[in-house]
Protein backbone atom coordinates (compact mmCIF):
# COMPACT_ATOMS: atom_id res chain seq x y z
CA UNK A 1 0.00 0.00 0.00
CA UNK A 2 1.23 3.82 -1.15
CA UNK A 3 2.25 6.20 1.62
CA UNK A 4 -0.26 8.34 0.43
CA UNK A 5 -3.34 6.50 2.11
CA UNK A 6 -4.78 7.59 5.31
CA UNK A 7 -3.43 5.75 8.12
CA UNK A 8 -7.47 4.77 9.02
CA UNK A 9 -8.09 3.14 5.81
CA UNK A 10 -4.97 1.42 5.66
CA UNK A 11 -5.39 0.00 9.27
CA UNK A 12 -8.98 -1.17 8.08
CA UNK A 13 -7.99 -2.68 4.61
CA UNK A 14 -5.20 -4.51 6.82
CA UNK A 15 -7.59 -6.13 8.54
CA UNK A 16 -9.71 -7.00 5.54
CA UNK A 17 -6.40 -8.62 3.90
CA UNK A 18 -6.09 -10.11 7.66
CA UNK A 19 -9.66 -11.63 8.13
CA UNK A 20 -9.27 -13.29 4.56
CA UNK A 21 -6.50 -15.13 5.48
CA UNK A 22 -7.75 -16.44 8.49
CA UNK A 23 -10.86 -16.52 8.36
CA UNK A 24 -12.23 -18.86 4.87
CA UNK A 25 -16.03 -17.60 5.87
CA UNK A 26 -15.23 -13.96 5.26
CA UNK A 27 -13.25 -14.91 2.24
CA UNK A 28 -16.48 -17.20 0.94
CA UNK A 29 -18.48 -13.49 2.32
CA UNK A 30 -16.26 -10.96 0.43
CA UNK A 31 -16.86 -13.37 -2.83
CA UNK A 32 -20.83 -13.62 -2.04
CA UNK A 33 -20.81 -9.80 -2.06
CA UNK A 34 -18.49 -8.87 -5.38
CA UNK A 35 -21.05 -11.01 -6.82
CA UNK A 36 -24.22 -9.73 -5.77
CA UNK A 37 -23.28 -6.26 -4.79
CA UNK A 38 -27.15 -5.27 -3.88
CA UNK A 39 -27.43 -8.78 -1.34
CA UNK A 40 -29.94 -7.79 1.49
CA UNK A 41 -27.89 -5.54 4.11
CA UNK A 42 -29.77 -8.20 6.62
CA UNK A 43 -27.76 -11.28 6.54
CA UNK A 44 -29.74 -14.57 6.85
CA UNK A 45 -32.91 -12.58 7.65
CA UNK A 46 -36.41 -12.05 6.92
CA UNK A 47 -35.95 -13.08 3.27
CA UNK A 48 -35.25 -16.47 3.82
CA UNK A 49 -37.80 -17.01 6.52
CA UNK A 50 -40.57 -15.28 4.15
CA UNK A 51 -39.42 -17.36 1.69
CA UNK A 52 -40.11 -20.42 3.60
CA UNK A 53 -43.28 -19.52 4.93
CA UNK A 54 -44.33 -19.08 1.80
CA UNK A 55 -43.28 -22.40 -0.16
CA UNK A 56 -46.15 -23.57 -1.80
CA UNK A 57 -47.86 -20.42 -2.89
CA UNK A 58 -49.84 -20.32 -6.24
CA UNK A 59 -50.44 -17.30 -7.50
CA UNK A 60 -53.80 -17.42 -10.19
CA UNK A 61 -56.37 -14.78 -10.56
CA UNK A 62 -59.54 -16.09 -12.57
CA UNK A 63 -60.37 -12.51 -13.06
CA UNK A 64 -57.29 -11.60 -14.26
CA UNK A 65 -57.19 -14.18 -16.47
CA UNK A 66 -60.33 -13.86 -18.08
CA UNK A 67 -59.53 -10.25 -18.44
CA UNK A 68 -56.20 -10.74 -20.31
CA UNK A 69 -57.69 -13.92 -22.68
CA UNK A 70 -60.89 -11.27 -23.26
CA UNK A 71 -57.76 -8.29 -23.89
CA UNK A 72 -55.94 -10.70 -26.65
CA UNK A 73 -59.11 -11.40 -28.45
CA UNK A 74 -57.45 -12.63 -31.69
CA UNK A 75 -54.18 -12.95 -30.33
CA UNK A 76 -52.77 -15.88 -28.79
CA UNK A 77 -53.74 -16.60 -24.67
CA UNK A 78 -51.24 -15.56 -22.06
CA UNK A 79 -48.98 -18.64 -22.54
CA UNK A 80 -47.61 -20.30 -19.68
CA UNK A 81 -44.47 -19.70 -17.89
CA UNK A 82 -41.41 -22.29 -17.32
CA UNK A 83 -43.06 -25.24 -15.57
CA UNK A 84 -41.00 -24.90 -12.32
CA UNK A 85 -41.53 -23.70 -9.13
CA UNK A 86 -40.75 -20.12 -9.31
CA UNK A 87 -43.12 -17.28 -8.13
CA UNK A 88 -45.44 -16.46 -10.81
CA UNK A 89 -46.43 -12.70 -9.52
CA UNK A 90 -46.52 -9.27 -11.19
CA UNK A 91 -46.54 -8.65 -14.73
CA UNK A 92 -47.29 -12.06 -16.44
CA UNK A 93 -51.15 -13.67 -16.02
CA UNK A 94 -50.68 -17.32 -14.63
CA UNK A 95 -53.14 -19.03 -16.72
CA UNK A 96 -54.45 -22.64 -15.31
CA UNK A 97 -51.16 -24.66 -16.85
CA UNK A 98 -49.10 -22.90 -14.47
CA UNK A 99 -50.98 -24.55 -11.86
CA UNK A 100 -50.99 -28.27 -12.79
CA UNK A 101 -53.67 -30.64 -10.81
CA UNK A 102 -51.27 -32.86 -8.87
CA UNK A 103 -51.98 -36.37 -9.25
CA UNK A 104 -51.37 -38.61 -6.62
CA UNK A 105 -48.86 -41.53 -7.16
CA UNK A 106 -50.26 -44.37 -8.18
CA UNK A 107 -47.59 -46.04 -8.47
CA UNK A 108 -45.61 -48.29 -6.16
CA UNK A 109 -42.53 -47.45 -4.59
CA UNK A 110 -39.34 -48.80 -6.12
CA UNK A 111 -38.47 -49.56 -2.26
CA UNK A 112 -40.82 -52.18 -2.36
CA UNK A 113 -39.94 -53.58 -5.54
CA UNK B 1 -15.25 -46.98 17.63
CA UNK B 2 -16.69 -48.64 20.66
CA UNK B 3 -20.06 -50.03 20.05
CA UNK B 4 -22.82 -51.19 21.88
CA UNK B 5 -20.92 -53.67 23.43
CA UNK B 6 -17.78 -51.95 24.14
CA UNK B 7 -14.11 -52.15 23.82
CA UNK B 8 -13.04 -53.29 19.90
CA UNK B 9 -14.11 -50.86 16.39
CA UNK B 10 -16.64 -51.62 15.11
CA UNK B 11 -16.15 -53.08 11.52
CA UNK B 12 -19.36 -52.04 9.38
CA UNK B 13 -20.53 -54.37 6.41
CA UNK B 14 -22.52 -53.66 4.05
CA UNK B 15 -26.14 -55.97 4.20
CA UNK B 16 -28.94 -54.49 1.72
CA UNK B 17 -30.06 -52.42 -0.71
CA UNK B 18 -32.89 -50.96 -1.40
CA UNK B 19 -34.67 -49.04 -4.52
CA UNK B 20 -34.27 -48.57 -8.16
CA UNK B 21 -30.48 -48.90 -9.76
CA UNK B 22 -31.10 -46.37 -12.57
CA UNK B 23 -29.95 -42.88 -11.98
CA UNK B 24 -33.02 -40.86 -13.59
CA UNK B 25 -34.49 -40.52 -10.40
CA UNK B 26 -38.42 -39.95 -10.41
CA UNK B 27 -39.30 -37.15 -8.10
CA UNK B 28 -42.09 -39.11 -6.18
CA UNK B 29 -39.23 -41.97 -5.02
CA UNK B 30 -36.82 -39.40 -2.94
CA UNK B 31 -36.98 -40.56 0.40
CA UNK B 32 -37.77 -37.98 2.33
CA UNK B 33 -38.00 -39.83 6.33
CA UNK B 34 -36.58 -42.90 7.90
CA UNK B 35 -37.13 -44.86 11.15
CA UNK B 36 -36.63 -47.86 12.95
CA UNK B 37 -39.69 -49.08 15.61
CA UNK B 38 -39.55 -49.39 19.43
CA UNK B 39 -37.73 -53.08 19.00
CA UNK B 40 -35.89 -52.33 15.75
CA UNK B 41 -37.97 -55.13 14.16
CA UNK B 42 -39.47 -52.82 11.38
CA UNK B 43 -38.23 -50.03 9.64
CA UNK B 44 -40.32 -47.46 8.03
CA UNK B 45 -39.48 -44.95 5.05
CA UNK B 46 -41.56 -42.16 3.75
CA UNK B 47 -41.28 -40.81 0.72
CA UNK B 48 -41.65 -37.24 -1.64
CA UNK B 49 -45.05 -39.36 -3.38
CA UNK B 50 -45.94 -39.60 -0.18
CA UNK B 51 -45.66 -43.61 0.32
CA UNK B 52 -44.71 -45.34 3.35
CA UNK B 53 -42.62 -48.34 3.12
CA UNK B 54 -41.91 -50.58 6.14
CA UNK B 55 -39.58 -53.42 6.05
CA UNK B 56 -40.06 -56.37 9.11
CA UNK B 57 -36.24 -57.38 9.61
CA UNK B 58 -36.64 -61.70 9.67
CA UNK B 59 -36.15 -63.91 12.18
CA UNK B 60 -32.73 -65.11 12.91
CA UNK B 61 -31.85 -68.07 11.05
CA UNK B 62 -31.41 -71.29 12.65
CA UNK B 63 -28.88 -72.65 10.84
CA UNK B 64 -26.38 -69.53 10.02
CA UNK B 65 -25.64 -68.46 13.77
CA UNK B 66 -23.90 -65.36 12.73
CA UNK B 67 -26.13 -63.49 10.65
CA UNK B 68 -28.72 -60.83 11.44
CA UNK B 69 -32.00 -60.75 9.54
CA UNK B 70 -32.56 -59.07 6.46
CA UNK B 71 -35.37 -56.50 6.37
CA UNK B 72 -37.94 -57.37 3.65
CA UNK B 73 -41.30 -55.58 2.61
CA UNK B 74 -43.82 -55.74 5.38
CA UNK B 75 -46.52 -53.41 4.05
CA UNK B 76 -46.68 -50.37 1.66
CA UNK B 77 -49.29 -47.84 1.62
CA UNK B 78 -49.89 -44.45 -0.24
CA UNK B 79 -50.27 -42.30 3.03
CA UNK B 80 -50.84 -38.89 2.04
CA UNK B 81 -51.66 -37.40 -1.37
CA UNK B 82 -51.74 -34.32 -3.08
CA UNK B 83 -53.95 -31.69 -2.37
CA UNK B 84 -54.76 -27.98 -3.03
CA UNK B 85 -55.93 -25.52 -0.87
CA UNK B 86 -58.03 -23.18 -2.83
CA UNK B 87 -58.73 -20.46 -0.33
CA UNK B 88 -55.23 -19.45 0.22
CA UNK B 89 -53.88 -20.65 -2.98
CA UNK B 90 -52.03 -23.04 -1.61
CA UNK B 91 -49.94 -26.26 -3.12
CA UNK B 92 -49.92 -28.90 -0.62
CA UNK B 93 -47.29 -31.78 -0.90
CA UNK B 94 -47.66 -35.26 -0.31
CA UNK B 95 -44.20 -35.69 1.11
CA UNK B 96 -44.39 -37.55 4.18
CA UNK B 97 -42.00 -35.08 6.65
CA UNK B 98 -41.58 -37.37 9.33
CA UNK B 99 -42.83 -41.36 10.72
CA UNK B 100 -42.62 -41.81 14.07
CA UNK B 101 -44.09 -45.32 15.64
CA UNK B 102 -46.20 -45.50 18.59
CA UNK B 103 -44.63 -48.53 21.15
CA UNK B 104 -46.42 -51.55 20.83
CA UNK B 105 -49.45 -52.08 22.82
CA UNK B 106 -51.01 -55.07 21.12
CA UNK B 107 -50.60 -57.42 17.79
CA UNK B 108 -51.09 -54.20 15.68
CA UNK B 109 -48.30 -51.51 15.26
CA UNK B 110 -48.74 -47.75 15.01
CA UNK B 111 -47.16 -45.06 13.42
CA UNK B 112 -48.02 -41.77 12.82
CA UNK B 113 -47.01 -39.86 9.62
CA UNK B 114 -47.34 -36.68 8.92
CA UNK B 115 -46.64 -33.92 5.72
CA UNK B 116 -46.96 -30.50 5.68
CA UNK B 117 -50.39 -29.88 7.26
CA UNK B 118 -52.02 -33.08 8.29
CA UNK B 119 -51.20 -35.84 10.46
CA UNK B 120 -52.29 -39.65 10.29
CA UNK B 121 -52.42 -42.16 12.51
CA UNK B 122 -52.02 -45.36 10.90
CA UNK B 123 -52.61 -49.21 11.92
CA UNK B 124 -51.02 -51.62 10.59
CA UNK B 125 -52.51 -55.08 11.79
CA UNK B 126 -51.49 -59.01 10.31
CA UNK B 127 -54.07 -61.34 8.85
CA UNK B 128 -53.33 -64.72 8.73
CA UNK B 129 -56.28 -66.44 9.45
CA UNK B 130 -60.06 -66.75 7.40
CA UNK B 131 -63.06 -68.01 8.95
CA UNK B 132 -64.14 -70.68 6.53
CA UNK B 133 -67.79 -73.24 6.44
CA UNK B 134 -70.26 -70.58 6.32
CA UNK B 135 -73.62 -71.89 6.34
CA UNK B 136 -75.19 -69.54 4.01
CA UNK B 137 -72.09 -68.19 1.97
CA UNK B 138 -70.05 -70.71 -0.63
CA UNK B 139 -66.50 -70.23 -0.13
CA UNK B 140 -66.38 -67.68 -3.41
CA UNK B 141 -68.86 -65.51 -1.47
CA UNK B 142 -72.13 -66.52 -3.57
CA UNK B 143 -74.34 -66.79 -1.57
CA UNK B 144 -76.31 -70.16 -0.97
CA UNK B 145 -80.29 -70.43 -1.51
CA UNK B 146 -81.59 -71.14 2.13
CA UNK B 147 -83.63 -73.73 0.96
CA UNK B 148 -80.99 -76.00 -0.66
CA UNK B 149 -79.22 -75.80 3.25
CA UNK B 150 -79.88 -79.53 4.88
CA UNK B 151 -77.06 -79.58 8.00
CA UNK B 152 -75.52 -76.75 9.92
CA UNK B 153 -72.03 -76.38 10.78
CA UNK B 154 -69.68 -73.99 12.82
CA UNK B 155 -67.31 -72.05 11.16
CA UNK B 156 -64.19 -72.40 11.81
CA UNK B 157 -60.96 -70.43 11.47
CA UNK B 158 -58.28 -71.72 9.54
CA UNK B 159 -54.23 -70.25 8.44
CA UNK B 160 -54.25 -68.18 5.34
CA UNK B 161 -51.64 -66.50 3.75
CA UNK B 162 -50.30 -63.82 5.59
CA UNK B 163 -52.17 -60.17 4.73
CA UNK B 164 -50.67 -57.14 5.98
CA UNK B 165 -53.16 -54.38 6.24
CA UNK B 166 -52.54 -50.86 6.70
CA UNK B 167 -55.81 -48.26 7.31
CA UNK B 168 -55.87 -44.94 8.66
CA UNK B 169 -57.57 -44.51 12.28
CA UNK B 170 -57.26 -41.05 12.74
CA UNK B 171 -56.78 -38.17 11.25
CA UNK B 172 -55.47 -35.17 12.33
CA UNK B 173 -56.09 -32.07 10.30
CA UNK B 174 -56.11 -28.34 9.90
CA UNK B 175 -54.20 -27.26 12.57
CA UNK B 176 -51.43 -25.94 11.19
CA UNK B 177 -51.06 -22.84 9.11
CA UNK B 178 -46.98 -23.00 8.73
CA UNK B 179 -45.75 -26.33 7.43
CA UNK B 180 -44.86 -29.06 9.70
CA UNK B 181 -41.68 -29.89 10.57
CA UNK B 182 -41.83 -32.12 13.48
CA UNK B 183 -44.35 -34.85 15.43
CA UNK B 184 -42.86 -36.20 18.08
CA UNK B 185 -44.77 -39.14 20.98
CA UNK B 186 -44.83 -37.98 24.56
CA UNK B 187 -43.73 -40.62 27.10
CA UNK B 188 -47.07 -40.79 28.32
CA UNK B 189 -48.07 -42.16 25.01
CA UNK B 190 -51.06 -40.59 24.98
CA UNK B 191 -50.64 -37.04 23.65
CA UNK B 192 -48.12 -35.84 20.84
CA UNK B 193 -46.79 -32.84 19.79
CA UNK B 194 -46.90 -31.50 15.94
CA UNK B 195 -44.55 -28.18 15.38
CA UNK B 196 -44.48 -25.96 12.23
CA UNK B 197 -42.43 -23.31 11.13
CA UNK B 198 -44.17 -20.48 13.99
CA UNK B 199 -46.27 -23.17 16.07
CA UNK B 200 -45.92 -25.99 18.18
CA UNK B 201 -49.46 -27.79 19.24
CA UNK B 202 -50.14 -30.75 21.46
CA UNK B 203 -52.65 -33.22 20.78
CA UNK B 204 -54.11 -36.73 22.43
CA UNK B 205 -54.03 -39.45 20.15
CA UNK B 206 -57.82 -40.38 20.47
CA UNK B 207 -58.63 -36.38 19.46
CA UNK B 208 -58.99 -35.47 16.43
CA UNK B 209 -60.94 -32.57 16.31
CA UNK B 210 -58.94 -30.78 19.67
CA UNK B 211 -55.59 -29.60 19.95
CA UNK B 212 -53.67 -27.29 21.94
CA UNK B 213 -51.30 -24.44 21.32
CA UNK B 214 -48.40 -24.40 23.64
CA UNK B 215 -45.91 -22.42 21.47
CA UNK B 216 -46.38 -19.39 19.71
CA UNK B 217 -43.34 -17.72 18.12
CA UNK B 218 -45.66 -15.74 15.27
CA UNK B 219 -44.67 -11.46 15.74
CA UNK B 220 -47.82 -9.88 15.77
CA UNK B 221 -45.80 -7.93 12.76
CA UNK B 222 -44.97 -10.11 10.15
CA UNK B 223 -42.04 -7.71 9.09
CA UNK B 224 -40.86 -8.30 12.57
CA UNK B 225 -40.07 -12.10 11.86
CA UNK B 226 -36.52 -13.24 12.63
CA UNK B 227 -36.76 -16.97 13.56
CA UNK B 228 -38.82 -19.95 12.97
CA UNK B 229 -38.91 -22.85 14.67
CA UNK B 230 -37.01 -26.37 12.74
CA UNK B 231 -37.66 -29.07 14.96
CA UNK B 232 -39.16 -30.05 18.17
CA UNK B 233 -38.81 -33.21 20.69
CA UNK B 234 -40.79 -34.47 24.32
CA UNK B 235 -38.13 -35.54 26.71
CA UNK B 236 -38.12 -39.40 26.17
CA UNK B 237 -38.96 -39.82 30.13
CA UNK B 238 -40.41 -36.09 31.61
CA UNK B 239 -43.42 -36.07 30.00
CA UNK B 240 -43.79 -32.73 31.02
CA UNK B 241 -40.52 -31.54 28.61
CA UNK B 242 -40.28 -30.94 25.64
CA UNK B 243 -37.48 -28.68 23.43
CA UNK B 244 -37.46 -27.09 20.28
CA UNK B 245 -35.02 -25.82 17.85
CA UNK B 246 -34.47 -22.57 16.06
CA UNK B 247 -32.97 -21.17 12.91
CA UNK B 248 -30.77 -19.24 14.54
CA UNK B 249 -29.36 -21.94 16.28
CA UNK B 250 -31.01 -22.06 19.44
CA UNK B 251 -32.65 -24.66 21.68
CA UNK B 252 -35.56 -23.73 24.05
CA UNK B 253 -36.23 -26.71 26.57
CA UNK B 254 -40.21 -25.71 27.54
CA UNK B 255 -42.48 -27.35 31.09
CA UNK B 256 -46.06 -27.76 30.66
CA UNK B 257 -46.41 -27.46 34.19
CA UNK B 258 -45.44 -24.45 34.15
CA UNK B 259 -47.82 -22.48 32.12
CA UNK B 260 -50.69 -23.32 29.48
CA UNK B 261 -48.81 -21.62 26.17
CA UNK B 262 -44.96 -22.53 27.04
CA UNK B 263 -43.97 -18.90 25.34
CA UNK B 264 -41.04 -18.87 27.81
CA UNK B 265 -39.03 -20.73 28.20
CA UNK B 266 -37.18 -23.09 31.16
CA UNK B 267 -34.18 -22.92 29.40
CA UNK B 268 -32.19 -21.51 26.72
CA UNK B 269 -29.15 -23.59 25.37
CA UNK B 270 -27.60 -21.21 22.95
CA UNK B 271 -23.11 -21.27 22.37
CA UNK B 272 -21.75 -17.65 22.76
CA UNK B 273 -20.64 -16.51 19.27
CA UNK B 274 -17.79 -14.73 18.96
CA UNK B 275 -19.05 -11.23 17.14
CA UNK B 276 -15.93 -10.74 14.96
CA UNK B 277 -16.18 -13.73 12.95
CA UNK B 278 -19.71 -13.25 11.94
CA UNK B 279 -20.09 -13.07 8.56
CA UNK B 280 -23.48 -13.43 6.07
CA UNK B 281 -23.73 -16.91 5.97
CA UNK B 282 -23.46 -17.25 10.10
CA UNK B 283 -26.68 -17.44 11.00
CA UNK B 284 -27.63 -19.51 8.24
CA UNK B 285 -25.25 -21.90 9.11
CA UNK B 286 -25.91 -21.67 12.54
CA UNK B 287 -29.72 -22.92 12.08
CA UNK B 288 -30.44 -26.47 13.36
CA UNK B 289 -31.89 -28.73 11.32
CA UNK B 290 -32.77 -31.65 14.08
CA UNK B 291 -32.66 -32.09 17.80
CA UNK B 292 -32.51 -35.65 19.09
CA UNK B 293 -32.72 -36.05 23.02
CA UNK B 294 -30.41 -39.11 24.05
CA UNK B 295 -32.14 -43.07 24.83
CA UNK B 296 -30.88 -41.49 28.76
CA UNK B 297 -32.51 -38.10 28.17
CA UNK B 298 -29.44 -36.65 30.14
CA UNK B 299 -28.37 -35.04 26.41
CA UNK B 300 -29.41 -33.65 23.62
CA UNK B 301 -27.65 -33.32 20.20
CA UNK B 302 -28.33 -30.92 17.28
CA UNK B 303 -27.28 -31.04 13.90
CA UNK B 304 -26.26 -27.49 12.24
CA UNK B 305 -24.85 -26.82 8.79
CA UNK B 306 -21.06 -28.04 9.50
CA UNK B 307 -21.54 -29.92 13.05
CA UNK B 308 -23.32 -31.64 15.64
CA UNK B 309 -23.58 -30.70 19.01
CA UNK B 310 -24.06 -32.34 22.47
CA UNK B 311 -25.78 -30.48 24.90
CA UNK B 312 -25.93 -31.49 28.94
CA UNK B 313 -29.51 -30.57 29.97
CA UNK B 314 -28.01 -29.11 33.04
CA UNK B 315 -25.77 -26.81 31.25
CA UNK B 316 -27.55 -23.85 28.89
CA UNK B 317 -24.49 -21.67 27.95
CA UNK B 318 -22.25 -24.36 26.01
CA UNK B 319 -22.72 -27.68 24.53
CA UNK B 320 -20.62 -30.47 25.90
CA UNK B 321 -18.94 -31.56 22.56
CA UNK B 322 -18.68 -30.59 19.29
CA UNK B 323 -18.19 -32.19 16.15
CA UNK B 324 -17.26 -31.49 12.91
CA UNK B 325 -19.14 -32.74 9.89
CA UNK B 326 -17.36 -31.37 6.78
CA UNK B 327 -15.45 -28.42 8.35
CA UNK B 328 -14.13 -28.22 4.88
CA UNK B 329 -17.21 -26.74 3.43
CA UNK B 330 -16.52 -23.98 5.52
CA UNK B 331 -14.05 -22.17 2.09
CA UNK B 332 -17.05 -23.20 -0.01
CA UNK B 333 -19.95 -21.16 1.13
CA UNK B 334 -20.34 -18.93 -2.01
CA UNK B 335 -20.92 -21.67 -4.37
CA UNK B 336 -23.19 -23.90 -2.07
CA UNK B 337 -25.24 -20.82 -1.19
CA UNK B 338 -25.86 -20.17 -4.97
CA UNK B 339 -26.90 -23.93 -5.69
CA UNK B 340 -28.89 -23.74 -2.15
CA UNK B 341 -26.79 -26.47 -0.91
CA UNK B 342 -26.55 -24.43 2.30
CA UNK B 343 -30.72 -24.83 3.17
CA UNK B 344 -29.94 -28.69 3.46
CA UNK B 345 -31.39 -30.23 6.56
CA UNK B 346 -29.16 -32.51 7.50
CA UNK B 347 -30.41 -35.09 10.47
CA UNK B 348 -28.75 -37.22 13.03
CA UNK B 349 -29.39 -39.95 15.40
CA UNK B 350 -27.77 -41.71 18.25
CA UNK B 351 -26.72 -45.41 18.73
CA UNK B 352 -28.98 -47.60 21.05
CA UNK B 353 -26.43 -46.71 24.18
CA UNK B 354 -25.43 -43.37 23.01
CA UNK B 355 -22.42 -43.95 23.01
CA UNK B 356 -21.81 -43.41 19.27
CA UNK B 357 -24.28 -40.33 16.71
CA UNK B 358 -24.28 -40.78 13.19
CA UNK B 359 -24.91 -37.97 10.43
CA UNK B 360 -24.98 -37.54 6.72
CA UNK B 361 -23.02 -35.42 4.35
CA UNK B 362 -22.54 -34.91 0.22
CA UNK B 363 -21.15 -37.28 -2.06
CA UNK B 364 -23.23 -40.03 -0.33
CA UNK B 365 -20.51 -40.11 2.54
CA UNK B 366 -22.33 -40.31 6.46
CA UNK B 367 -20.53 -39.89 9.69
CA UNK B 368 -20.15 -41.38 12.93
CA UNK B 369 -18.43 -39.97 16.08
CA UNK B 370 -17.68 -42.65 18.69
CA UNK B 371 -18.10 -39.86 22.51
CA UNK B 372 -15.71 -42.32 24.40
CA UNK B 373 -12.62 -43.19 21.99
CA UNK B 374 -13.32 -39.02 20.59
CA UNK B 375 -12.48 -41.14 17.32
CA UNK B 376 -14.44 -40.08 14.00
CA UNK B 377 -15.15 -42.60 10.46
CA UNK B 378 -16.56 -41.34 6.83
CA UNK B 379 -18.28 -44.41 5.23
CA UNK B 380 -19.97 -44.69 1.66
CA UNK B 381 -23.05 -45.89 0.31
CA UNK B 382 -22.49 -47.27 -2.27
CA UNK B 383 -23.51 -49.98 -5.01
CA UNK B 384 -19.61 -50.48 -5.42
CA UNK B 385 -19.52 -51.48 -2.24
CA UNK B 386 -22.31 -54.40 -1.94
CA UNK B 387 -20.39 -57.52 -0.96
CA UNK B 388 -22.40 -58.49 2.14
CA UNK B 389 -19.73 -59.14 4.65
CA UNK B 390 -17.16 -57.24 2.97
CA UNK B 391 -16.62 -54.54 5.85
CA UNK B 392 -16.47 -50.93 4.44
CA UNK B 393 -13.58 -48.73 3.53
CA UNK B 394 -12.90 -45.44 5.47
CA UNK B 395 -13.32 -42.71 3.33
CA UNK B 396 -11.29 -39.30 3.75
CA UNK B 397 -11.92 -36.08 2.17
CA UNK B 398 -8.48 -33.75 0.82
CA UNK B 399 -9.49 -30.41 1.61
CA UNK B 400 -6.17 -28.70 0.28
CA UNK B 401 -2.92 -29.24 -0.82
CA UNK B 402 -1.87 -32.33 -2.60
CA UNK B 403 -4.36 -35.13 -2.45
CA UNK B 404 -3.00 -38.39 -1.25
CA UNK B 405 -4.53 -41.76 -2.82
CA UNK B 406 -7.55 -43.16 -2.48
CA UNK B 407 -8.37 -39.13 -0.86
CA UNK B 408 -11.43 -37.47 -2.72
CA UNK B 409 -10.85 -33.45 -3.00
CA UNK B 410 -13.79 -30.84 -1.45
CA UNK B 411 -14.30 -29.82 -5.28
CA UNK B 412 -14.84 -33.69 -6.69
CA UNK B 413 -17.45 -34.05 -4.16
CA UNK B 414 -21.14 -34.20 -5.93
CA UNK B 415 -23.46 -32.50 -3.37
CA UNK B 416 -26.53 -33.48 -5.74
CA UNK B 417 -26.16 -36.90 -3.28
CA UNK B 418 -27.05 -35.86 0.16
CA UNK B 419 -27.61 -38.05 2.98
CA UNK B 420 -30.04 -36.51 4.99
CA UNK B 421 -31.85 -39.19 7.28
CA UNK B 422 -30.43 -41.96 8.65
CA UNK B 423 -31.54 -44.03 11.64
CA UNK B 424 -29.58 -46.62 14.17
CA UNK B 425 -31.50 -49.44 15.57
CA UNK B 426 -32.44 -49.11 18.95
CA UNK B 427 -31.03 -52.62 20.60
CA UNK B 428 -28.28 -53.74 17.79
CA UNK B 429 -25.26 -51.83 15.19
CA UNK B 430 -27.52 -52.20 12.15
CA UNK B 431 -28.07 -48.64 10.52
CA UNK B 432 -30.19 -47.70 7.66
CA UNK B 433 -28.69 -45.07 5.60
CA UNK B 434 -31.59 -43.04 2.82
CA UNK B 435 -29.39 -41.62 -0.39
CA UNK B 436 -31.67 -39.46 -2.40
CA UNK B 437 -33.60 -42.92 -3.59
CA UNK B 438 -32.42 -45.86 -1.72
CA UNK B 439 -31.80 -47.15 1.03
CA UNK B 440 -28.98 -48.89 2.21
CA UNK B 441 -28.95 -51.03 5.38
CA UNK B 442 -25.56 -52.23 7.12
CA UNK B 443 -24.08 -54.01 10.01
CA UNK B 444 -21.38 -54.63 12.00
CA UNK B 445 -19.33 -57.68 11.32
CA UNK B 446 -20.33 -60.57 13.36
CA UNK B 447 -17.58 -62.71 14.21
Amino acid sequence: MSAEIPEAASAEEQKEMEDKVTSPEKAEEAKLKARYPHLGQKPGGSDFLRKRLQKGQKYFDSGDYNMAKAKMKNKQLPTAAAPDKTEVTGDHIPTPQDLPQRKPSLVASKLAG
Amino acid sequence: MAGAGGGNDIQWCFSQVKGAVDDDVAEADIISTVEFNHSGELLATGDKGGRVVIFQQEQENKTQTHSRGEYNVYSTFQSHEPEFDYLKSLEIEEKINKIRWLPQKNAAQFLLSTNDKTIKLWKISERDKRPEGYNLKEEDGRYRDPTTVTTLRVPVFRPMDLMVEASPRRIFANAHTYHINSISINSDYETYLSADDLRINLWHLEITDRSFNIVDIKPANMEELTEVITAAEFHPNSCNTFVYSSSKGTIRLCDMRASALCDRHSKLFEEPEDPSNRSFFSEIISSISDVKFSHSGRYMMTRDYLSVKIWDLNMENRPVETYQVHEYLRSKLCSLYENDCIFDKFECCWNGSDSVVMTGSYNNFFRMFDRNTKRDITLEASRENNKPRTVLKPRKVCASGKRKKDEISVDSLDFNKKILHTAWHPKENIIAVATTNNLYIFQDKVN
